[in-house]
């Protein structure tokens, strides 16, 4: 078994009486392509939100590049390598594309706070942003404002803001979310060709999506992991297609 | 003038269009001598409207109680004047912008952990606990009476305020070219586009790993600071203190004005107080008792029709202008 670079220890979840993640062991091994599955309600995006330090745990511990991040704030987590998408578009909806993930890039090299200079100025910061929209298809959108651009090239801009903070550990909450079948390959073709060295973690409920990249598979129900294994043992498993299918489709 | 939103492509360079509010203002100078005073009192309000437009327009924090770093300001440098005897204006102002600072930093801290109509009410609460300090405190601040008395020496030594306001209105005018040269090397800066990053998607900043909190904190000082320097600037040009500049009558009405001009364009800060401020003029000499009326219309018409303030309009009809061929 390889290092994990993202771990959880018995992270548990409560609203009230309300249990909605309960002692979640999780690995997420480096350059992993991993996916989180599970039905409406399982506590996926809690659990991507508790790892990113949206909510708090009630108990349980994170632990990223073996550094325990559990009591850590958001921002500092970004820093240690910690970046996410979301599953609804979450932009600066009047601003460029360029501008878009310029501001990730801008805060990982450390410039963000800058007073005395334009932000023009920093070529550096603008330069990185422009190659890495090359990279997604997207260069020729850069100076159009998020709000004119199509839905499926929003989720693409999702995905380039997080590789702005030049993560290790990179969670895709739901990339292919709203986007035509069409048009989700080309997500998948972009998720295909992310640096090797990101351990990925993707929560999706396209399953053709999920059983063409995920290397192993984790199914989350009711807060609880119910498995974990490679695709081909994840599918065959019979509680999981009781999970999705019901009992009498098994 | 289209809005100003700086940005990593954006060009920093100021246009030529910029340098007409500064053309008009020495047009000004020399075409009405006998508005002098009203004149300066407009270019005052510009800054103090230019410190909100920062925080409402460009860092997304609603207020009703910026006249709380304003007053201070004008307490202040009314109070070394009065008081204290320190009769020199850049003391005074540097004195206000400090204070304005000082209380900006402190009040922002505990009030920017809170968001929507819980922070607009804190902020009514400290303007509201500022205006009763300053009515209670009489022999500092004259109370109701307000706080007269105030000796403004001539600045720097050269140049003495004089009863046609001449000296008044070319002081402030340089102080709000500092201010308003600030404030635009701040919307064009890197910290200026994380603060629109803030204000159209905090979320997202948080993801991106920005300290948003602490950025807010430090655009709110900023912003207090220069609301603090417009407050001393009011002290020295009426050269008596009142507590209504503390009240929440005068943070609404530069909230109003900054509406009408247009939030989040910089310029807006300049078309707001001076419309208002001539309309209210002009208004209160034909219908003194209904004045308000008048600009209460003004409000409706911009805030039904044209979103984006007066200058909100005038994009839309260059806009327009271009798409025909």
């Amino acid at each position: 078994m390889s290092a994990a670079v993202l771990e959880t220890r018995g992270l548990c979840k409560s609203f009230g009486a309300l249990t909605v993640a309960d002692n979640i062991a999780f690995r997420l091994e480096a350059g992993a392509r991993h996916a989180l599955i599970g039905p409406n309600g399982a506590g996926k995006t809690t659990f991507v939100n508790m790892l990113t330090g949206v909510l708090p745990p009630s108990s349980g511990h994170i632990v990223l590049s073996g550094e325990d991040i559990t009591a850590m704030g958001q921002a500092k987590r970004v820093k240690r390598g910690l970046g996410r998408t979301f599953q609804i578009n979450a932009l600066f909806r009047r601003l460029s594309v360029l501008d878009n993930v310029a501001l990730a890039v801008a805060e990982r090299r450390g410039v963000a706070q800058r007073m005395l200079q334009a932000a023009s100025a920093h070529g550096d910061v603008r330069d990185e942003s422009m190659e890495l929209l090359a990279t997604l298809g997207l260069a020729e959108d850069a100076s159009i404002r998020i709000l004119d651009l199509p839905y499926g090239k929003q989720r693409l801009v999702e995905i380039a803001i997080a590789l702005g903070l030049k993560p290790s550990v990179l969670l895709l909450d739901e990339p292919a979310a709203g986007v035509p079948s069409l048009e989700s390959h080309r997500i998948l073709r972009v998720l295909d060709r992310l640096p090797e060295h990101i351990a990925i973690l993707i929560i999706e409920h396209d399953m053709d999506l999920v059983f063409r990249f995920a290397q192993r598979i984790t199914v989350l129900v009711q807060g609880e992991v119910l498995v974990e294994g490679r695709p081909e043992e994840i599918a065959k498993d019979r509680r999981v297609h009781q999970v999705y299918l019901g009992e009498q489709h098994v | 003038m289209s809005a100003h939103a700086g940005g990593y492509s954006a060009d920093p360079r100021i246009r030529w269009i910029e340098s007409l509010p500064w053309i008009v203002a020495i047009a000004a100078f020399f075409a009405l001598p006998e508005y002098l005073s009203l004149g300066a009192r407009i270019l005052i309000y510009i800054l103090y409207a230019l410190s909100l437009d920062l925080i409402v327009g460009y860092a997304g924090i609603i207020t009703l109680g910026h006249s709380a770093y304003f007053g201070l300001g004008a307490y202040v440098a009314g109070i070394l004047a009065a008081k204290a005897g320190i009769g020199d204006p850049m003391v005074q102002l540097a004195a206000a912008a400090a204070a304005g600072a000082l209380l900006g930093i402190s009040t922002g801290a505990i009030i920017l952990r809170t968001r929507a109509l819980t922070l607009l009410m804190l902020t009514l609460a400290i303007t509201s606990v500022l205006l009763e300090i300053a009515n209670k405190a009489t022999a500092l601040t004259g109370g109701a009476d307000g706080l007269s008395g105030v000796v403004v020496a001539p600045v720097l030594g050269l140049f003495k305020f004089d009863i046609f306001g001449k000296t008044a209105y070319l002081y402030c005018l340089l102080v709000l070219l500092l201010g308003w040269w600030l404030v635009r090397k701040l919307i064009y800066s890197p910290f200026g586009t994380s603060l629109t990053g803030v204000r159209e998607n905090s979320l997202r900043m948080h993801a991106i790993g920005a300290p948003v909190y602490w950025r807010l904190v430090l655009v709110y000082t900023l912003s207090a600071t220069i609301a603090g320097v417009a407050g001393g600037l009011i002290t020295q040009t009426n050269q008596f203190v009142g507590l209504n500049v503390l009240s929440f009558e005068s943070a609404g009405e530069l909230l109003v004005m900054l509406i009408l001009g247009g939030v989040g364009r910089i310029y807006g800060a300049f078309v707001g107080p001076v419309v208002y401020l001539i309309a209210q003029d002009l208004l209160a000499k034909q219908f003194p008792e209904y004045w308000y009326f008048g600009i209460g219309t003004m409000l409706v018409l911009v805030v039904m029709f044209a979103r984006g303030g007066i200058l909100g309009i005038l994009d839309g009809m260059l806009a327009n202008l271009r798409r025909k061929p």
